[in-house]
């Protein structure tokens, strides 16, 4: 099976996907005063307690982890893809490719501990 | 209203390019009187003749099915035998080699990358050696099949669209617009059975897949062949098949011997134009 097909398929599902968690982001963040959607605790999204309260929910510890996964995904991959159209040496989109996956396992890696440990020491003693 | 027919002074500023003699392309600019219906392939044979016969292009049918004569006219790619001088300025014209190749001299651009990338896609049917090379028989294909493929037939492979590609400007691996067209053509072909050869290919580094649909292929394609379609087909086609959601349609039979097509039913015919 062809790479290309497989990471460009993985590319379109991942747009589809931030599409959606980017929606209930706008949603969620930037229109509180009208819509008021998961903010129990006033109209400021970004206040303490209700980002204390989204924090310990589960289901915002999960989709933090997956709108990090599929913006990383999808951001790389494109930046990738307009990198390889400089028409590189071989050895360079090697060098590319590897360079891109650790940098994005790294920030993965890096903001999934960040949304656990923002879960766990909610639910440990800064319950919203 | 009547055709003029008072020629009109037309300026060509026509790139000219000799590897020789020349260390660069340059511009040289003709008065070319120019009638009405006068394509640009007329205006340069006018000027081969009467003002620089070492003016160079390349042509042959002069009627837009052979591709000879693709070039960059007034920056877009199109078959000089195809546009009229009059139709695109009253005054003067800009005329180029096609971008995206290497120029071999004057309006003659080294179309070679492009039959070796075409080449490479294997653009013939694909099937059983055996089968093929019985000369028994025929394969039966229905209108609705012959329509799935039929409009990326009208290719004429003059480079138009491999001109106007922005990917292949900046990416020479790219196979481009024709040889991607021809590839889906093949894959659209209910005679064919190469689809899982082909998508090796189609989907490589520098397949379908490096295409962005800028749709300048489709655009200024002389023939309405429509490569951006054709692409993104394929890319659906190769997703499909990737997710194992492809149908799973049969190649066509081949038939032995006369009578075991079937006729279409409710066959209606015309009407009879002269009694009897």
């Amino acid at each position: 099976m062809s790479n290309q097909t497989k990471y460009w398929t993985w590319h379109m599902a991942a747009g589809v996907v931030l599409l959606f968690l980017l929606g209930l982001h706008m949603l969620i963040m930037h229109m509180g005063g009208t819509v008021h959607l998961f903010a129990p605790h006033g109209t400021d999204a970004v206040s303490m307690a209700n980002s204390q309260w989204r924090d310990s929910k589960i289901f915002f510890t999960i989709t933090y982890v997956l709108l990090l996964g599929v913006g990383l995904y999808h951001g790389l991959y494109g930046l990738r893809t307009i990198l390889f159209e400089l028409t590189l040496k071989p050895a360079l989109e090697n060098a590319v490719t590897a360079l891109l996956v650790i940098l994005g396992l790294g920030l993965f890696g890096l903001g999934t501990w960040a949304a656990w440990a923002a879960h766990t020491i909610v639910l440990a003693g800064g319950r919203g | 209203m009547a055709e003029s027919k008072t020629a009109k002074q037309i300026q060509f500023h026509v790139t000219r390019f000799n590897p020789e003699t020349d260390a660069k392309p340059f511009i040289q600019t003709y008065a070319v009187p120019v009638l009405d219906g006068m394509t640009v392939l007329d205006g340069l044979h006018w000027i081969k003749e009467n003002l620089d016969p070492t003016l160079v292009w390349r042509y042959s049918c002069r009627m837009g099915i052979c591709g000879s004569c693709g070039m960059l006219i007034n920056g877009s790619p199109t078959l000089a035998c195809n546009t009229q001088i009059l139709h695109l300025s009253g005054s003067a014209i800009t005329v180029a080699p096609l971008p995206n190749f290497e120029i071999i001299r004057d309006l003659v651009p080294d179309l070679l990358s492009m039959f070796d990338k075409h080449a490479s896609v294997q653009p013939h049917i694909l099937r059983d050696a055996a089968e093929l090379n019985d000369s028994k028989g025929e394969f039966y294909q229905s209108p609705e099949e012959l329509e799935a493929y039929l409009q990326f037939t009208y290719c004429i492979k003059c480079g138009c669209c491999m001109a106007a590609c922005p990917t292949l400007a900046t990416d020479v691996r790219y196979l481009g617009p024709m040889p991607l067209t021809a590839l889906e053509r093949y894959n659209e072909d209910s005679r064919d059975e190469g689809f899982q050869v082909r998508k090796e290919i189609a989907a490589a580094h520098g397949g379908a897949f490096s295409c962005h649909y800028a749709g300048e292929c489709s655009r200024v394609c002389p023939k309405g062949v429509d490569p951006g379609k054709a692409i993104q087909l394929l890319k659906r086609k190769l997703v499909l098949d990737y997710l194992h959601l492809a149908s799973r349609a049969k190649t066509c039979k081949k038939l032995d011997g006369p009578g075991e097509g079937k006729l279409l039913p409710n066959m209606t015919f015309p009407a009879r134009t002269i009694p009897g």
